[in-house]
């Protein structure tokens, strides 16, 4: 167990940052790639500015019309989205082991906020299952890949939260939220997760076809 | 989870579609789809199907989807899932069944209007994913009778309507004879050198629209506009092989039409009303052919209309004082962002405007657009089925008093004309050029 545990901590908690790095800088090269070879048009129309434009209408809460429509689900993604983010960089126990591990520190969450944003993300992954099993649109969607995808997402957030309480076999939970949180990060790259990438790189396009081109609104 | 459609449908016999499929063979459409995917499957193509992350919130922008009682298989995203998904996922090893169901989708479910791409959080661009169908249709062989027909004309003759030069020629003299009953001294002048203005119509003005041509020949003698026509073939700017996805015919239309305007030595180019003829000169044949914007400027009805108003070129006689409502058409809303010179323009010469919602931008397409009405009768009444909600939007309008509704777009006339009749309103579809002829001062 200790040495599992070690090994989690140590070479696979390496294993994991490099295979999301590389990975993520792969994906984004080869589409750089791929773009330049057959997708020239999204290069000579990028405008910086209308990008931007269209990136920060769709990174502020409600500023999109269709955010407006749906309400809740623009809450709940904001927060989750946030959430996220936060909590594996803020949390105490990270910061420690960032400390301990590279010597790098910063401030951190109290440990009651980071509790409340866990849960937080927990309860938006219930809402997202939610959303594809009832709303008939999502669910005609929905693949086997996207109930897997956020079971990924929610497992360590919900291990943690069961370690950080140190709830009855809180050492096995602490393994399971460190072997899921890696596996979560070697996912990111190289399945829907990637949207985390691409979401700027589309947007930034469309937004530049629509304003420079369309002199258009596209929120 | 279930993958089938929730609904069963039925599959619309179309000569164009059967008789082409009939010739499909599994090695066939394997080898078509994997070369077509080496060498046109790009970036966009890839990053766009793999970053869907399936939330659904596209649907609530597609009116076939609002007006089919939310029925998930008309979600853009639910047309990407059975229109292209399998073909990427398969790798090509796909039935001609499932091409012909692909093609009714990619062609007669989607109006390529956009306006989802406004809905979706990432901006993903669904017509074009669309259109990527539509063309591999197109290499297939496989595409609606009608719109092919309207492609075929492209080909031969370079104009959308079969027009022969001698009747294009015989059409612009008998309504120059026309208007000159009214403006004794007006002219339509063919093939004058270095005007400042190459008029340019769609196919169909010259076939079943005639009176368009008199109209804008009399604006442009009231403004006192230095403007010429061509003789020859490159007179028409519409574009049906954008939406078969004739890519090669669209460069060759497209430098047809720009070497006429260049040929003439006029400065700029002028379209009549038309939405999809803008969309491929202003966005699209231009690209094919290798230049960023047009390579001759480009100037929509709309926006002319607004400049004649402006430099008082044109005066206003009598305001026009029936209700009036404006459908903001796709192509030059979302693709020209020419909303506000048009209600500039109507302001100008209309009493009373009732606006519609919603509107601009995110106005409902007409069910017409993106060559779906081209498909011809086959798809008449799915395509009415599927504008419920342009029909309840242009009900609302109506209950507020609006009796016109100004539509400066052919392919939205069209489709509105279709579901004011399916749905009983009692509304009449005009052009803006209609209001503006019938309201400026016409003795200067």
């Amino acid at each position: 167990m200790h040495a599992v545990f070690n090994f989690v901590r140590g070479p696979m908690a390496g294993i994991a940052f490099a295979v999301f790095i590389i990975g993520c800088l792969y994906q984004m090269a080869s589409m750089w790639r791929l773009a330049r070879k057959k997708d020239a048009v999204v290069f000579h129309y990028f405008s910086l500015f209308y990008a931007l434009r269209s990136i920060i209408h769709w990174m502020v809460p409600f500023a999109a019309l269709n955010m407006r429509r749906h309400p809740v689900m623009t809450g709940v993604t904001f927060v989750f989205h946030l959430c996220l983010f936060a909590v594996p960089f803020f949390l105490s126990s990270h910061a420690i082991l960032f400390k301990e591990s590279w010597d790098v520190s910063w401030a951190w969450l109290p440990d009651g906020i980071a509790d409340i944003m866990t849960l937080a993300v927990m309860g938006a992954c219930l809402f997202f299952l939610g959303r594809r099993i009832f709303l008939r649109e999502v669910r005609y969607l929905t693949t086997v890949s996207d109930v897997l995808i956020l079971f990924c997402v929610a497992l360590p957030f919900f291990s943690g939260f069961w370690a950080g309480q140190q709830w009855p076999g809180f050492p096995v939970m602490t393994l399971v939220h460190m072997i899921s949180g890696e596996i979560l990060l070697m996912l990111i790259p190289f399945t829907r997760l990637r949207h985390m990438l691409f979401f700027p790189v589309i947007r930034g396009y469309m937004g530049s076809e629509f304003g420079a081109v369309r002199r258009a609104r596209d929120w | 989870m279930t993958h089938r459609p929730e609904q069963p449908y039925e599959i619309i016999s179309d000569i164009g579609v059967e008789k082409g499929a009939e010739k499909l063979t599994p090695e066939r459409i394997r080898e078509v789809i994997r070369r077509y995917l080496e060498e046109e499957g790009g970036a966009r193509l890839r990053v766009y199907a793999d970053t869907c992350v399936h939330c659904g919130l596209c649907s609530d922008a597609c009116h076939f989807f609002l007006s089919n009682d939310r029925e998930p298989r008309f979600s853009p995203a639910g047309k990407v899932k059975q229109a292209l998904l399998p073909i990427l996922r398969k790798k090509g090893d796909v039935s001609a069944d499932f091409i012909k169901r692909a093609t009714e989708i990619a062609f007669t479910e989607c109006n390529l209007c956009r306006r989802c791409v406004m809905y979706c959080p990432f901006g993903i661009d669904v017509a074009y994913l669309m259109l990527f169908v539509r063309r591999l249709s197109h290499k297939l062989g496989v595409v609606p009778q009608y719109i092919q027909d309207t492609a075929h004309s492209h080909a031969a003759t370079m104009n959308q309507m079969w027009v022969r030069e001698d009747e294009w020629i015989d059409t612009l003299h008998w309504q120059e004879e026309e208007a000159r009953e009214e403006i004794p001294n007006l002219r339509i002048p063919l093939e004058k050198e270095g005007a400042e203005i190459f008029y340019s119509v769609i196919g169909p003005e010259p076939k079943f629209r005639a009176q368009l041509i008199y109209q804008a020949a009399v604006i442009m003698n009231v403004a006192g506009q230095d403007w010429t026509m061509p003789a020859t073939p490159g007179w028409d700017n519409s574009d049906m092989c954008m939406y078969t996805g004739d890519e090669e015919m669209v460069a060759r239309l497209k430098k047809k039409h720009f070497e006429t305007a260049m040929r003439l030595k006029t400065k700029r180019i002028v379209m009549g009303e038309c939405g999809h003829a803008f969309r491929s000169v202003h966005d699209v044949g231009n690209r094919f052919l290798g230049w960023k914007m047009a390579p001759v400027p480009v100037t929509h009805a709309i926006e002319f209309y607004s400049e004649l108003f402006q430099s008082r070129k044109l005066r206003v006689k009598r305001k026009y004082d029936i209700p009036v409502t404006l459908h903001d058409p796709c192509n030059v809303v979302r693709g020209g962002g020419l909303h506000e010179l048009a209600r500039y323009v109507i302001h100008e010469t209309c009493s009373r405007f009732v606006e519609m919602h919603p509107n601009r931008e995110h106005n409902y397409c007409c069910g017409a657009g993106g060559g779906v009405i081209n498909c011809g009768p086959p798809y008449t009444h799915k395509r009415v089925v599927g504008s419920r909600v342009k029909a309840e939007q242009l009900a609302e309008a109506a209950a507020k008093g609006a009796r016109v509704v100004i539509a400066p777009c052919h392919n939205c006339h069209g489709g509105l004309e279709d579901i004011i009749k399916h749905y009983g309103l009692d509304l009449e579809v005009k052009f803006l050029g209609d209001i503006v002829y019938a309201s400026i001062d016409k003795e200067g």
